[in-house]
Order: structure tokens, then sequence, then C-alpha cells
């Protein structure tokens, strides 16, 4: 809210500072978001270097160091049902779960851009044969066909890319199809027509630098909501397979351990919810900064 | 308003065919045979063969569809391939669980998301408004299994009030309304209206303060109109949009449970689905997921319908 009246503050944008720079000065001025850009930037550097950073074997296990409470001699964060070094797995878990969690948005993003900019150019036939089948699609709640899929599927990480990616590109398409309608209405689309071009010269040129960011503000608004279902399906065991460090996982073996040491239990999802989190409040900061409405 | 109805009902047929279309695909898309799951490992190639033919999967798909739907119109839904017991009785005996779960999370998400959503659209831009907004935002964010096993290390492990799994004493899955079975239901519930009561919330703040600062509310507080008197007109601009957001909330309340069920062993729909998924009982799988897909298309016409009876505007569209 504060961000709209800075943006104002700030006045016309000249010439050399164009529409991106003032994003990104409106960005900078947004405490919140800048602490959670900070965060998700420090979650995916410790989940890439994790190798680099002195820590544990995230495998080796041990039988006499068992579910070791936080603050342990050697064991910072404590050890996990089969002795190995939760700081070291929560670290090394961060590699896959923001990769399931993340990517699924990144490659609906491109399938769904490109299925709504085409129904929304073409309009008619086209138009009707994607948007209905994409309305079927939405007769499903996302974590049901998430289920579904995976649960039909079996575990494993390409099952869950796969099936997470099917739940997102009806929304996506959905919000590029009508931004693309929108466009497409516009005079100088029929002027562009007019003059000769075609269909993919006015699309290339004059259509997507005008619906794409509408559309990655709506995608990075569903990467929260996404990173939750990632893990939720190694939570249910139909993702990510053991002994892989995995949060949604982890949480899930560790649930034996409540009656022993419950907060210990309780840790792999607090990293799913501090992460989901800041990827809302980064959204919803992006989102005031570019001044889209929703 | 009946013509209306029949309208939004011939619009819904299509869908219902296409979620039909993708629950048959599901099983298609599965690895391995069907069958593997319950034949033994030496059955010979006739006797593959006979059972293949016994549950019809020697059909080309097309057929295979046409049987499976044509079954479907007469409540049959094939049979369990773990249990061997009809598909149709154990969803159904299921989804009531789910739903009576799904109905207690909304009647606890409802009235608080109003009145917070309310609370914040009122007093804009102050610090009340703020906090609800970090609750809503929270409350989106939060990863409502892992949420419900902090609950659980609260008020069952640390306090010990309340139970943490099943749906009644003693494992019992038939529910009654006593405060044997209640306690049973609160944490799974309050769980499960976490995450509703963050949207509702976001909502009706959304649509209470835009409304608040339209023309007509200064011009009933210029005749004269008390304070109260003008809420109830805000209430009424707003109803029809957020009651479309809550009817949606109650489908995905429905569909989404299976997480939390997992969480507290809640003898629902979730449940039912966990099992399938880990017996490769793809017949259960199918038929539940129809079911509460189903449910999701049907919630959605009625949400419809009572969205264009409380506001006329809507059916002129």
């Amino acid at each position: 809210m504060a961000l709209v009246e800075t943006s104002e503050a700030a006045g016309p944008a000249s010439a050399q500072s164009g529409y991106w720079s003032g994003v990104a000065r409106r960005l900078v001025r947004d405490p919140v978001t800048m602490i959670c850009l900070g965060i998700i930037v420090a979650l995916i550097l410790s989940a890439v270097f994790a190798p680099w950073l002195g820590l544990a074997d995230p495998y080796k296990g041990s039988m006499i160091a068992r579910l070791k409470p936080l603050g342990t001699e050697g064991h910072l964060l404590g050890t996990d049902e089969q002795g190995r070094d939760m700081l070291a797995r929560l670290i090394y878990g961060g590699r896959l779960t923001l990769f399931i969690g993340l990517m699924p948005v990144v490659l609906a993003f491109f399938v769904g851009s490109v299925l709504g900019i085409v129904a929304g150019y073409a309009g008619g036939i086209t138009n009707t044969v994607i948007m209905r089948t994409v309305d079927v699609f939405f007769a499903f709640p996302s974590v049901l066909l998430a289920i579904a899929i995976s649960g039909a599927l079996g575990a494993g990480i390409v099952n869950s890319l796969v099936s997470l990616t099917i739940v997102f590109i009806p929304p996506i398409t959905r919000v590029a199809e009508a931004v693309t309608s929108g466009v497409r209405a516009l005079d100088y689309i029929d002027a562009a027509r007019a003059s000769g071009a075609n269909a993919l010269t006015v699309i290339r040129v004059h259509v997507i630098g005008n619906v794409l960011s509408p559309i990655f503000v709506y995608a990075t608004s569903l990467t929260s909501v996404c990173m939750i279902l990632a893990a939720g399906l190694s939570f249910l065991g139909i993702g990510v397979r053991p002994p892989e460090p995995e949060w949604g996982l982890m949480l899930n073996t560790l649930r034996s351990a409540i009656y022993v040491n419950p907060w210990l239990s309780a840790l792999p999802g607090l990293m799913i919810f501090v992460t989901s989190l800041c990827l809302n409040l980064l959204s919803d900061g992006v989102r005031s900064a570019m001044n889209v409405r929703d | 308003m009946l013509s209306y109805f029949l309208r939004r009902l011939i619009l819904v047929l299509p869908v219902a065919f296409g979620v039909s279309v993708i629950c048959f695909l599901l099983v298609q898309i599965a690895p391995g045979d069907p069958l593997t799951a319950i034949m033994p490992v030496d059955a010979t190639a006739e006797e593959q063969a006979a059972m293949r033919a016994a549950y019809g999967l020697d059909k080309p798909l097309p057929v295979q569809y046409g049987i499976w739907i044509a079954n479907l119109a007469q409540g049959d839904m094939g049979r369990s391939i773990a249990t061997g017991r009809p598909v149709a009785g154990e969803v159904f005996g299921a989804v009531q669980n789910s739903l009576l779960l799904a109905i207690s999370a909304a009647v606890i998400a409802f009235p608080i998301g109003i009145f917070l959503g309310f609370l914040a659209g009122y007093f804009r831009d102050t610090l009340l408004d703020r906090a609800v907004t970090a609750i809503s935002i929270a409350g989106v964010s939060v990863p409502n299994y892992w949420l419900g096993i902090v609950l659980v290390i609260i008020f069952s492990v640390s306090l010990g009030w309340l139970p943490s799994m099943g749906a009644g004493p003693g494992g019992s899955q038939d529910w009654g309304w006593d405060w044997l079975h209640i306690r049973h239901l609160i944490l799974p519930a309050v769980t499960l209206a976490v995450v509703p009561i963050g949207i509702v919330a976001r909502t009706v703040r959304a649509l209470s303060g835009d409304i608040l600062t339209m023309d007509f509310v200064q011009a009933l507080y210029a005749k004269g109109m008390s304070r109260f008197d003008v809420l109830a007109h805000v209430a009424r601009n707003a109803a029809a949009t957020a009651l479309s957001v809550m009817g949606l909330q109650l489908g995905y309340l429905l569909g989404g449970s299976i997480l939390i069920e997992t969480v507290f062993n809640w003898p629902g729909s979730g449940f039912l689905l966990s099992n399938a998924i880990f017996q490769r009982d793809l017949p259960l799988l199918q038929g539940t997921i129809l079911v509460l897909a189903l449910f999701f298309v049907a919630m959605n016409l009625i949400v419809d319908v009572a969205q264009a009876a409380i506001d006329p505007r809507i059916k002129r569209n």
C-alpha cells in the first residue's frame, strides 16, 4: 500500500529510467519484499552450495544418535529418526523441495502462456477448444488434481513435476487468454494487421510484450501454493522417495517422533511455511511495484 | 430464475463429461498392469486373459469408457481391486465423513473470515487492517498438514486435551453427536479452517473496502441513515461475491482435505484415496476422485444460481 504512494512521489519516469527501473526502485524501497527476497535467495544459495558448506553427510545415520534434541553438540538442530544430522538434511532438503516447488510454475508459465495467447489471439474455434478443455480442469480442486495424477502415476520426482505442471497450466492459460483477448481488441493490433503483418509477427512484436508481465505476476502468486502442494505430495508418500532429503517427506517420517521429540519433528514444516510465506509476500510486493491490480 | 438455472445446467454437462473422461483416463496413465496387484505371480496366460476379460480390460478404450459410463449411470462404479467390495458403497461412506469435516471447518472459518475481513475493510490502513492482512497472508501460506501436526503437538502431546487421531473413541468410524466424537473433530476442523479464514478475510476486506468508498454510501449517510443500517446495505452489496468465494471454498475443503485426513487418520474420502493409491487400487482411486470432482462441479452450479438469486444484475449478463 505504501508502494503506491512512493510510485506517485517518484513522478513520471524519464526516458532513461523506463518502466522496469521504476519497478526495481519501488521494490528496493519495500522492506518486507526485500527481506523475503533475501530469505528466498539465501535458501536457494544454501541449497545449491550445500556440499561446500562443511555440513554433515545428510544420508549417513547413526543408530545410537537418533532423535537428539535441538542444540546437541555437533548437531545444532538435532538428529532425525535415523540419526542423520537435521541441519544438513534441512539445507540439502531445500534442493529438491525448492526445485519441485518452483519448477512446475515455470513450466506451466511457458505452456499456459502459449496456450492462452494462441486462444486469445486466434479466437473462434481454437479458443473454444482450448478454453473448454481448460474449464474441465477447473472442475477439480488443485489439491485433488495433483494427488489424482500423482497417485495414478506413482511416486517420483518427474511424476511430481508432471502432475503439478498439469495443475497449474489451466489457471495460467485462463489469465493469459483473458489478457490477450483484451489486447487483441485494441486498435494498434488492427493497425498492425492492416499493415500486412502475419499473426506470428503481430503476436511476437505487439502482443507478447503487453501480456507477459500480467501473466508473470499471476504466475508468481501461484508459487506459494505450488511449494505447499509439492511438499504435500512428498508428505503423502507420492512425491520424492526416501532416503532423499525433502521437507515434506522429512515431515512425514518424523511424525513418528512427535511423542519423543515434538519440536524437532515440526522443523521441516516450518521451512515449508517460511518459504511459502516469503513467496506470497514477494509476489504481493512485485504485484504492487508493477501496479497490477487484481 | 428457472430458465437461468436450466441454462447453467446445460453448460455444466460438457464439464461433467470432461471430468468423467479425465477420471477414466487416470487409470490409463497409471504405469503397469492394474491386475498385477491381485494376480498371483505364477498365474498362467489363460488365467490372466480370463481375469482381463472379467474386468473388461480386453476391449478398446472408447468401448471401455462407454461400459464404465453406462454402469456409472446405474450407480455401479466397479469393484475395489483390493477388497472386492463395490466402490460406490466405500466412497459414499467416506464422503459423508469428509463432508462432516468440511462443513465443520466452514462453520468455523466463514464467520471468522467475514468478521476479520469486514473489520479490516472498515478500518482500512489502520493497525487493525495490517493485523488482519498479516493473519490472512499467514493463513493462505501455511502448509495446513504441518499446522495439523503442530496443533497435535500442542493440544494432544503437550497438553493432552484432545485426541490426535480418528473420528471416535477406539477408532470407531460411526459418527455420533456427543462429546466423545466431537472432541475428535475439533483439531482437524480447526486445521482445515485456517486457509479459508485467510481467503475469506482477504476477499471481504477488498469487497467492503471498495464498497465503502462508493458514492451511494455517502448518499445514505447524507440522508441521515444510521451507521448500522448503512452497513446492512454494504453487506448486501458484498453478499453475492462473498458467497461465491465461500461456496468454492467449501468445495476446496471437501476435495482438499486429503492431507488433513492423513494427518489425523480421519476416515474420510482423503483417507480412502491414500489407501487406494498405496494399494494401487485404481477403480477405488477413480471412483473417489470422480465423486469429489462432481461434487465440486455441483457446488459451483449451486453457487452460480444462488449468486444470481441474490444479485439480479448477474442474471442479465
